[in-house]
């Protein structure tokens, strides 16, 4: 064999047990799923091999359903606007840290060792009406009974915040490590005040790893199911939640395939607008 | 008046001192050079007349003002740096006009400026490029246009050639010179390259250690070198033990146990006192080797044996052996080189040396 099909032919050796692993595991079960979907639950409960496009209909036509969608866009959205406003002042310390950089971002992803849903938990902790807080408050004294804090729209995104903000922070923290200095100094010499330097040089700059970290927090946001179901209440239920009800709870898989197979595109699509813009190039540098 | 005064300033990292406390006064329009080896604190204070770090002790004066707590961007400086340090997602263009912008300086007026900049640096047609799509040489020459372009009180320069190639960096130091030299710009030029502090300086300040070790003009900084570290730090010299005996004639008689009585102009020997231990400079350059016994009767000679030769094209670094001292010489070269192993002659004038004080 010739040295150039030897080297043509190297990454696909590198690539095949990884191939192998993602065909496996994620694409043959997402093939299922799609196939699930035209499927049909009788009344009886057991499921009828077709091609059925019930489930499609009531996914696609039901206003309770696009309202849930609405509703999770919405929460992603909010909770990633709030990990970015919360997110991008301690990425920007800790980039511009003299010293101890190594252990600033040991801090940031301590959380990552503890369950998620742990994390989540916790919450309940602090602020149910035997928590922390509203144990505190009645002892200073501030209130007689305890406040009802829990389980709204409120707690979901504060849960979500609390899951996602490291995301967020090593995002931005990779963008921001990159830039160089002496620009905001050069920017300075020129008469340019600190904030005027940040908003000309250091924030556009950064932007990439800003737009990288906002994708990642609102696909994560979107699609999860434990906050919503920890931290909210029956009326905060997002969208995973209806995939998680109408699985495990209804036994209606070809319904539960079609939702599932929704959110998907939807987030697919978000993605690929972002691929389109900025490139999948800079969400790979602040995942690595 | 003085364009840029420094009073006694100092800096201290924790208990390093960077910068021990320096005096200097750059007269309106010149061009002074910190020179060093690095860690000598020159940088540090660059950065301290810049703006970018506070003096610990001290004061800063620029054209009569004192700008100790005047924060960078209102000092109206000119900062080129190392690394260029061009805005990567501006236009050469923008990049060129960004000071302008901070300025009360009208649309029309500011394309006009960046126009004349790009113009004085020779790349008049690469306003609508990217940083990225120029090469270092170019990326340097817009960072001094749009450093120069606000007019600033103080041009500061920070090793601004040494990310160059050594044939770019060549022109590009007879380039900065020349454009420094237009628009008379009072310059401060930090490198740790003897050579184009020599080339483009009218004031050479030497630095070792965060202290001054010297401040002159170049032909005086290399010809009567007020310390041993200036003198092999500005070219390559040998120093000699010996013994001042006294003067006369205007010079300064200096006794050496290697080459006997040496007349050191007195010019080149101010601080050597009448009488006791000095050393004599005797610069690499000035010390030629002729072949055994054909030593020219007016020059002072010895006898010596070449030790190491490196050729290098147009002239030649020799080691030679005088007794046991170990001598430098580079001599200019239109033949053969001498061989290692050859006995020569080793000549030199006595007005061409120097003499420092101290044993």
């Amino acid at each position: 064999m010739s040295i150039e099909a030897r080297e043509a032919r190297q990454p696909w050796i590198l690539l095949s047990p990884t191939l192998t692993v993602i065909t496996l595991l994620l694409i043959v079960p997402v093939l299922f799923i799609v196939v699930y979907s035209f499927w049909l639950r009788t009344s009886v409960g057991d499921v009828q091999p077709g091609f059925y496009l019930d489930n499609w209909a009531d996914t696609l036509t039901d206003r309770f359903y696009r309202d849930i969608l609405l509703t999770t866009l919405r929460i992603a959205a909010i909770t990633t606007v709030v990990c970015a406003l919360m997110g991008y002042p301690a990425a920007y310390f800790i980039a511009r840290a003299k010293s101890n950089k190594a252990l600033l971002l040991l801090l940031l992803m301590l959380p990552f060792w503890i369950s998620y849903i742990i994390r989540t938990m916790s919450w309940i902790y602090i602020l149910g009406t035997n928590g922390a807080l509203n144990t505190a408050l009645q002892w200073l004294g501030i209130t007689a009974e305890p406040i009802q804090m829990l389980y709204n729209e409120t707690t979901v995104i504060l849960g979500l915040v609390h899951f996602l903000l490291p995301f967020m922070v090593l995002n931005v923290y990779v963008s921001l490590d990159g830039v160089d200095e002496t620009l905001e100094d050069a920017a300075g010499s020129l008469g340019a005040t600190k904030w005027q330097s940040f908003l000309q040089v250091t924030l556009p700059l950064s932007l990439p790893g800003l737009a990288a970290g906002s994708l990642l927090c609102f696909v994560l946001g979107a699609g999860t199911y434990i906050t919503p179901a920890v931290l909210g209440g029956p009326r905060d239920a997002m969208f995973a939640n209806l995939v998680y009800e109408a699985i495990i709870i209804q036994l209606n898989w070809p319904l539960g395939a079609a939702l599932s197979l929704l959110l998907l595109a939807v987030l697919g699509a978000l993605v690929m607008i972002y691929n389109h813009f900025l490139g999948l190039g800079q969400l790979m540098k602040g995942l690595g | 008046m003085s364009a840029v005064t420094l009073s006694n300033i100092s800096k201290q990292f924790g208990s390093f001192t960077a910068v021990e406390p320096m005096s200097l006064d750059i007269p309106e329009g010149q061009f002074v050079t910190l020179l060093g080896p690095s860690g000598c604190g020159k940088t540090t204070t660059l950065r301290m007349i810049a703006g970018l770090l506070d003096p610990t002790g001290g004061e800063i004066t620029i054209k009569g003002r004192r700008v100790n707590d005047l924060p960078i961007h209102k000092r109206n400086l000119g900062i080129v740096f190392q690394n260029y340090a061009l805005f990567p997602h501006k236009t050469i263009a923008d990049n060129v006009g960004f000071g302008l912008r901070y300025r009360n300086v009208s649309k029309e007026d500011a394309a006009r400026r960046v126009r004349e900049a790009l113009e004085l640096v020779q790349l008049p047609h690469v306003a609508d490029r990217y940083p990225s799509a120029l090469s270092g040489g170019q990326q340097q020459r817009i960072a001094l246009a749009r450093a120069i372009v606000i007019e600033p009180d103080v041009l500061l320069l920070d090793e601004p050639l040494s990310a160059l190639d050594a044939n770019l960096r060549e022109d590009m130091r007879v380039e900065l010179k020349k454009i420094q030299h237009r628009i008379g710009v009072t310059s401060i030029f930090v490198t740790h390259d003897q050579a184009e502090a020599l080339a483009m300086s009218d004031q050479i300040v030497v630095m070792s250690d965060g202290r001054v070790e010297q401040v002159g003009p170049p032909e005086e900084v290399y010809n009567a070198p007020a310390s041993e570290f200036v003198a092999n730090f500005l070219g390559a010299s040998n120093i000699l033990p010996g013994q001042c005996t006294g003067r006369q004639n205007g010079t300064v008689v200096m006794d050496t146990p290697l080459f006997g009585t040496v007349p050191v102009p007195a010019e080149k020997a101010p601080n050597v006192p009448g009488a006791g231990a000095a050393k004599l400079v005797l610069r690499a350059e000035k010390l030629q080797l002729v072949p055994k016994g054909q030593a020219d009767p007016d020059q002072i000679s010895a006898e010596a044996v070449v030790e190491t030769v490196d050729y290098q094209g147009q002239a030649v670094r020799y080691f030679v052996c005088s007794g046991d001292t170990q001598l430098q010489a580079i001599n200019m070269i239109d033949t053969r080189p001498f061989a290692e192993g050859d006995s020569v002659s080793i000549q030199f004038r006595p007005r061409d040396c120097a003499a420092l004080p101290g044993a």
